[in-house]
């Protein structure tokens, strides 16, 4: 096969370019063509992210050695390979500054994390790097940065599933939002959006990945809000972007504060975790570094306190939810962990803690989205609390060290959430696009096949022996128990929990929709293949997928080493990695997930289709109906976040700086111009007309009275001037004669 | 070619306009088509001369000055015609060549009223001229006069041709940036009177030359810097503008016609900063750094303080006047942390600015054509009335709101990191708060921009607008004067280095002056 | 010679000019008056000629002066009689206390 992972950029250039083509021409060339070159797009990046997953699984099995590797790895990092210097010393020379050393040996940096490796199992790990290959971004105070691609299993596995939920989603729509008011414009996000995701993925650097981030988020502000006539789709469009906004401001500081913690030369995601790993790392700042880029991972994958978003993003259109919402932007966050784990591990110190900010985030989201699920009457919401409750657990199993375990169950999540997703727009489109579970029954006769692959879905997510769902949640509670150096417990018990929950909300909602009688007005019937072929595809993917990750040993049961953890081994990173465990697989804690999700069924069996148990309890006991109500409130978290804090935001707040600007401040301006106009006033009546004024006038005015006075001598008599002649001339004689 | 340019370039640059102005001064006003040609002709072929220079830009060599006139003008007080282009100035000038034809193409069938395109395009090329000559001045004088000769141009298209409360707009932004003016002129004398003397044909006297105070100004006293440099802080921040000095801007935005704003909030605005990165901050770095604190917290108010007024807007334009004070918070904290990272910030963040929120002016404008109203509450369903217009707005509140991948996120991203570790001896504490309210401000940007669109944008149009065919989508002479800069947006957002690569070298040279004279 | 009689005549003369001059409401005795000063003028003249020349009798100083001084006189008197006229002419009056037309 020929070898194109060192051209990858050329996956989300495709999907950038379908997006301009069909932004400017989709509308001139019509609905049909449209689509056509989304899925045409979308098939081909498909192709080429396999081919590129064969070329990852080939350099693992054939792995660089001796100079290639030195050389490999120098460039790995996005350092240039000038000379043939260690990694360490490429570090020290940029870590110089802030006066901090780091081992110069690379072989034992990079040793250390796998020792482990192979003594635990059978098949050592050979230290691979990814496939790294960037160019000259941009250029501040001589530093230089990069833009890049960076692939490894992580990467490959998420451009394959990326792109397979995405071409579904593309040949769903064309049935699902035929005759929509704005198809073409759908399929444009649609492109952009699988362009920023795969953008996203293929990220060398953190800064990237804030790019990558970003867009994925405008594009799903953009489909959320896709009808947007109705203000509750723009309401919730807003909402989901404003919340991202607010755990971004996590991300932007974590990015910051890494990027400087490991020298501040360099936003490479290597560097970063060769850094975390190396002994001197500042564990302190790489803490608070972790903790402000969890923010971001807060609001992007759902958790709890930022988690309100995404049930109201299901006002967008159900593919959109299917695609964005449960299989590939929401598990953004959590692959910013998975692929920044060096520096999650060392600041969280995950290998020897029991208990962590991440961890129990994790398990707590689990627990509160599945109680959530519980009292939603929406087929969708009730998915969308599941995918909450499911992200808590692939951040709960990055928590607790398990990364192959949060990573696997990612991708196995993936497919069957889509499916149920996917199921849910196949019922909806037979109900007139109504998602209520009240209106609906007994469709299990009337759409066959979207019954058996929301059946083989739930039964996946419920964790049932021998789908995904089972194998990659176990690995999850494996990894709880067991942890790093000490059990997770509590993370434990929350899982346990939750698998109960999962399985009890989700048979609720099973049983609502498609047992019993149909209690609503359409007419139902079975969707066309273009809806049901795609859900027959993901259902087949949740029933094998969890094979890929076959235990090493299985009740006893061993099956030769190159069909177990294939999963584990092509994707979990063995460059710039921690040192983790991997719990093997645990007989009792799988029995025991195992009778909890059939519990949890039987219990919504009972409760649901077979209507005993307590019902009326709600209104009988106070206690009960204070916490359904709490439960129907979604903890009040929206009341606070919607009501008190954007509302007072929006209003009191930003009316009092508006009072304070125009009356306090621009008072002020406007106080001194009347003020100078007044004593412009003053100084013009007073000094002006009155004194100066007065002084010019009065002078004229004292001209004229003493012209007046002497006007009196002027009598016109001859004699008089006579007189006054020899007057004069007496004086002056008297003058002559006396004094001179 | 490159001697021709040496000597003539940047003068026939600064000075064209004004001879096109003078050639329409003398044609009788009623010969619009002449007028108009002319305008746009002087425009393009100054922008044709920008093009020159920037090709013949030393671009490796971009921190020191090129393309420089050093002649005498005023010997008795040794104030000399020297100007010069490094890499600081050349963003600036070519954003402001860029502006100026696209505002005259997007003018061409309406001006507004009354009319007069005579006088309305002589106004623009003044300005034009006062722009450029601001950008490319290395004296202090020099600087001064074209900084001044923009202000009566602005003054006379807002007061006549603009809203209804022009009179006021107009008289306060004059007058108000007038007294900032003022202080800078003391500003500057005191720095001649009190900086060293440079031989001049063998006598000694001060100088007024920015290239050589740097130099000649570390002998003065720390007190009396302190205060000059707060004499040219309440100049240029006047001009930024700074919080609590901004109160000038939303009236005078307000009330000016459209192209008016455009070329206020895109090219005067940053007459302010350019003015603290070309002339504050070099000559006197040591009073830099003390008021440096200061500086930051203001802009870091000015962000919260300017995205919570727009929250509370009800008039579209006064609302994007309210984002102008919000961004040039960024631009001002980037100033503030005195680092490399931070100063390439602010300059992108000036270009981007610039770009975006024209962008958002024109749109306002031509709302403002078609509905004859700004009230929010009375506009909406812009995509469904007009959808290209609809577009355009929402691709300019995602660049306004430092979307990455668009131009704004590089003005905002680098000054928040610049802020985590600020130059000199600034205290580190105090700027990474700062840096912790700056990130918050760009939640408040996205909110207050989304909400605007979602009430502009988004929905159905109000009944009083439902069958208006005054609704027409954007016409060609729009789409002339805008695709310019919706391009460049996106490019300069991928593509960052464009300007980077070009401020580098010149910005680096300025902190370096800066740690090597300051602290 | 005796001096002082002749000056003492010249002033008492003068004296009543002046008074005349000065008091008098007709105007023809004004003219009259001021002949009465001008030959008091005269007679000092010529006094005091013959005073400072009594050794050189042909030195005629004093008496020359005093001719001017009548010949000026007929002149002006000429004309000022002239004035007289005209004014009764116009007035039929010559009350001098009613030509105040340059009142001012």
């Amino acid at each position: 096969m020929f070898n194109i992972i060192d051209k990858v950029w050329i996956i989300p250039a495709l999907m950038a370019a379908s997006f301009l083509v069909i932004l400017f021409f989709g509308k001139r060339w019509g609905t049909r063509v449209t689509a056509g070159i989304g899925i045409a797009s979308v098939s081909i990046c498909l192709i080429l992210s396999v081919v590129v997953a064969g070329n990852w699984i080939n350099r693992v099995n054939n792995p660089p050695t001796g100079a290639a590797l030195a050389a490999e790895i120098v460039q790995a990092n996005g350092l240039t390979p000038q000379t043939g210097k260690t990694i360490g010393e490429e570090i020290n020379a940029a870590t110089k500054d802030s006066g901090e050393t780091v081992a110069t040996d690379s072989q034992s940096a990079s040793g250390e994390s796998h020792a482990s490796e192979a003594g635990a199992y059978g098949g050592e790990h050979e230290s691979v790097p990814p496939v790294v290959r960037t160019v000259t971004w941009f250029q501040i105070g001589g530093l230089q940065f990069e833009m890049g691609t960076l692939v490894d299993g992580l990467a490959a596995m998420m451009l394959i599933t990326v792109c397979i939920i995405s071409l579904l989603v593309h040949i769903y729509s064309t049935e699902y939002l035929r005759g929509d008011v704005r198809f073409t414009h759908y399929y444009a996000f649609l492109s952009l959006f699988t362009a920023s995701m795969l953008f996203y993925v293929l990220s060398s650097n953190t800064l990237q990945m804030l790019v990558g981030w970003e867009l994925v988020g405008v594009c799903s502000f953009g489909l959320i809000g896709h009808w947007w006539e109705e203000k509750k789709n723009t309401d919730a469009a807003l909402k989901a972007f404003l919340t991202n906004r607010v755990g971004d401001i996590g991300l932007i500081l974590g990015v910051i504060i890494t990027f400087f913690a490991a020298g501040g030369s360099s936003f490479n995601v290597l560097h970063l975790n060769e850094y975390a790993l190396s002994g001197n790392a500042n564990t302190a700042l790489l803490l608070i570094g972790a903790l402000c880029l969890f923010g971001g991972v807060t609001s992007k994958s759902g958790q709890f306190p930022l988690h309100t978003w995404l049930p109201d993003a299901m006002a967008g259109p159900t593919p959109v939810s299917a695609l964005i919402h449960a299989a590939t932007m929401v598990v953004a966050g959590v692959y910013l962990i998975a692929r920044l784990y060096g520096v999650f591990f060392s600041g969280l110190a995950i290998g020897s803690s029991t208990f962590h900010y991440v961890a129990f985030i994790g398990g707590f989201t689990t627990i509160i989205g599945g109680l959530l699920a519980f009292v939603q009457t929406d087929l969708k919401k009730v998915l969308a609390y599941s995918t909450i409750s499911q992200l808590g657990y692939m951040v709960m199993a990055l928590g607790v060290g398990a990364w192959t375990a949060g990573v696997f169950h990612l991708f196995t999540h993936a497919f069957f959430k889509a499916c149920l997703f996917l199921g849910a727009g196949s019922v909806a489109h037979a109900c007139h696009h109504s998602f209520d579970m009240r209106e609906m029954g007994g469709l299990r006769k009337k759409m066959p096949v979207t019954h058996a692959t929301f059946l083989v879905a739930t039964l996946a997510l419920a964790g049932i022996f021998p789908l995904a769902g089972f194998w990659s949640k176990d690995e999850i509670l494996a990894g709880s128990a067991n942890g790093q150096e000490n059990a997770y417990t509590i993370m434990l018990i929350f899982g346990l929990i939750t698998a109960f929950l999962t399985a009890a909300y989700m048979g609720r909602a099973y049983w609502m929709t498609f047992w019993g009688k149909y209690r609503g007005h359409a007419h139902p019937h079975e969707s066309p293949k273009v809806i049901t072929v795609p859900l027959i595809i993901l259902a087949g993917c949740a029933v094998v997928l969890g094979f890929t990750n076959f235990p090493k040993s299985f009740f006893g049961f061993k099956l030769p080493g190159s069909f177990t953890t294939r999963f584990e081994h092509f994707v979990e990173p063995t460059f710039a990695f921690p040192a983790i465990q991997h719990a093997p697989f645990t007989p009792w804690l799988a029995i025991a997930s195992t009778i909890l999700a059939a519990g949890g069924l039987f219990v919504a069996y009972q409760y649901f289709e077979k209507n005993r148990g307590p019902h009326g309890l709600t209104s009988r006991s106070k206690i009960a109906h204070a916490g359904y109500t709490f439960l129907e409130n979604k903890y009040y978290l929206d009341n606070l976040y919607t009501g008190v804090i954007a509302g007072s935001t929006t209003g009191p707040l930003a009316r009092a700086a508006n009072w304070f600007n125009q009356n306090i401040i621009d008072g002020v301006v406007n106080g001194i111009g009347n003020g100078a106009r007044k004593i412009a006033g003053v100084v013009y009546v007073f000094a002006d007309q009155i004194i100066i004024d007065g002084a010019v006038n009065g002078s004229g005015q004292g001209s004229e009275g003493a012209g007046q006075l002497l006007r009196k001598i002027q009598t016109g008599k001859v004699q008089q001037y006579a007189s006054i002649l020899f007057a004069g001339a007496v004086v002056l004689a008297g003058v002559l004669v006396f004094v001179v | 070619m490159k001697d021709f340019l040496n000597s003539w370039g940047i003068s026939l640059l600064v000075f064209l306009p004004l001879v096109g102005a003078l050639a329409m001064l003398v044609v009788p006003k009623a010969k619009e088509q002449f007028h108009k040609v002319v305008a746009l002709a002087a425009s393009l072929v100054v922008g044709f001369i920008g093009i020159l220079l920037m090709t013949n830009f030393d671009y490796d060599a971009s921190g020191r000055l090129q393309f420089v006139v050093d002649m005498a003008w005023i010997p008795i007080i040794n104030s000399r015609y020297i100007v010069g282009i490094d890499g600081i100035s050349l963003p600036m000038i070519a954003l402001t060549l860029l502006i100026v034809p696209l505002c005259i193409i997007y003018s061409w069938n309406r001006f507004p009223e009354p009319r007069n395109p005579k006088a309305f395009l002589i106004l623009i090329l003044i300005l034009e001229t006062g722009m450029l000559g601001s950008f490319v001045a290395q004296d202090l004088i020099l600087f001064f006069v074209f900084f001044e000769v923009v202000l009566l141009p602005m003054y006379f298209m807002i007061g006549v041709w603009g809203g209804e409360k022009r009179q006021y707009a107009s008289l306060k932004f004059f007058l108000y940036t007038l007294f900032g003016s003022a202080l800078m002129i003391v500003a500057f004398l005191a720095l001649y009177f009190l900086s060293d003397k440079v031989s001049i044909d063998g006598q000694m006297m001060h100088s007024f030359d920015v290239r050589l105070l740097p130099e000649l100004a570390t002998g003065i006293s720390t007190g009396a810097a302190l205060w000059i440099f707060g004499g040219m802080f309440i100049g240029f921040g006047i001009k930024v503008p700074m919080f609590p000095f901004h109160t000038w801007l939303p009236d005078a935005h307000t009330q000016a016609p459209t192209v008016g704003s455009v070329i206020l909030a895109a090219v005067l605005l940053k007459l302010g900063t350019y003015g603290f990165i070309r002339i504050a901050i070099p000559i006197l770095p040591g009073a830099a750094e003390k008021w440096a604190p200061f500086i930051g917290l203001l802009a870091v108010i000015g962000i919260i303080y300017g995205a919570l007024c727009c929250l509370a807007q009800t008039d579209m334009k006064r609302l994007i006047a309210f984002s102008s004070v919000s961004h040039m918070g960024f631009v001002m904290l980037g100033i503030a942390t005195l680092t490399t990272f931070g100063l390439q910030a602010a300059i992108f963040g000036m270009v981007a600015h610039g770009l975006i929120t024209g962008m958002l002016f024109f749109v306002a404008g031509s709302t403002k054509d078609r509905y004859h109203t700004l009230d929010i509450s009375r506009l909406g369903g812009m995509l469904k009335s007009m959808p290209h217009m609809g577009w355009i707005l929402g691709f300019s509140v995602m660049a306004s709101l430092g979307l990455p991948g668009l131009a704004g996120f590089w003005g905002e991203f680098p000054a928040i990191l610049a802020a985590y570790e600020p130059g000199l001896g600034l205290n580190v504490a105090f700027f990474r708060v700062l840096m912790v309210v700056a990130a918050i401000g760009t939640v408040l940007s996205a909110a207050y921009l989304l909400w605007m669109y979602q009430r502009v944008g988004f929905g159905v149009p109000s009944k009083e607008f439902e069958e208006d065919p005054h609704l027409h989508d954007v016409t060609f002479s729009e789409w002339l004067a805008w695709t310019p800069i919706l391009i460049l947006i996106v490019v300069l957002g991928f593509v960052p280095n464009i300007i980077f690569k070009v401020t580098d070298g010149a910005v680096s040279r300025t902190i370096a002056i800066v740690n090597g004279l300051g602290g | 010679m005796f001096l002082n009689q002749f000056l003492l005549l010249a002033a008492i003369l003068f004296c009543i000019g002046v008074y005349g001059v000065l008091a008098r409401k007709n105007g023809v005795l004004v003219l009259m008056s001021i002949e009465l000063i001008l030959n008091s003028v005269n007679i000092n003249l010529v006094a005091f000629g013959a005073y400072w020349h009594v050794n050189d009798m042909a030195n005629v100083t004093g008496q020359v002066f005093a001719l001017f001084v009548i010949a000026v006189a007929a002149a002006e008197v000429g004309v000022g009689l002239a004035l007289v006229l005209l004014i009764y002419r116009n007035r039929q009056s010559i009350n001098i206390d009613d030509v105040d037309m340059l009142k001012g």
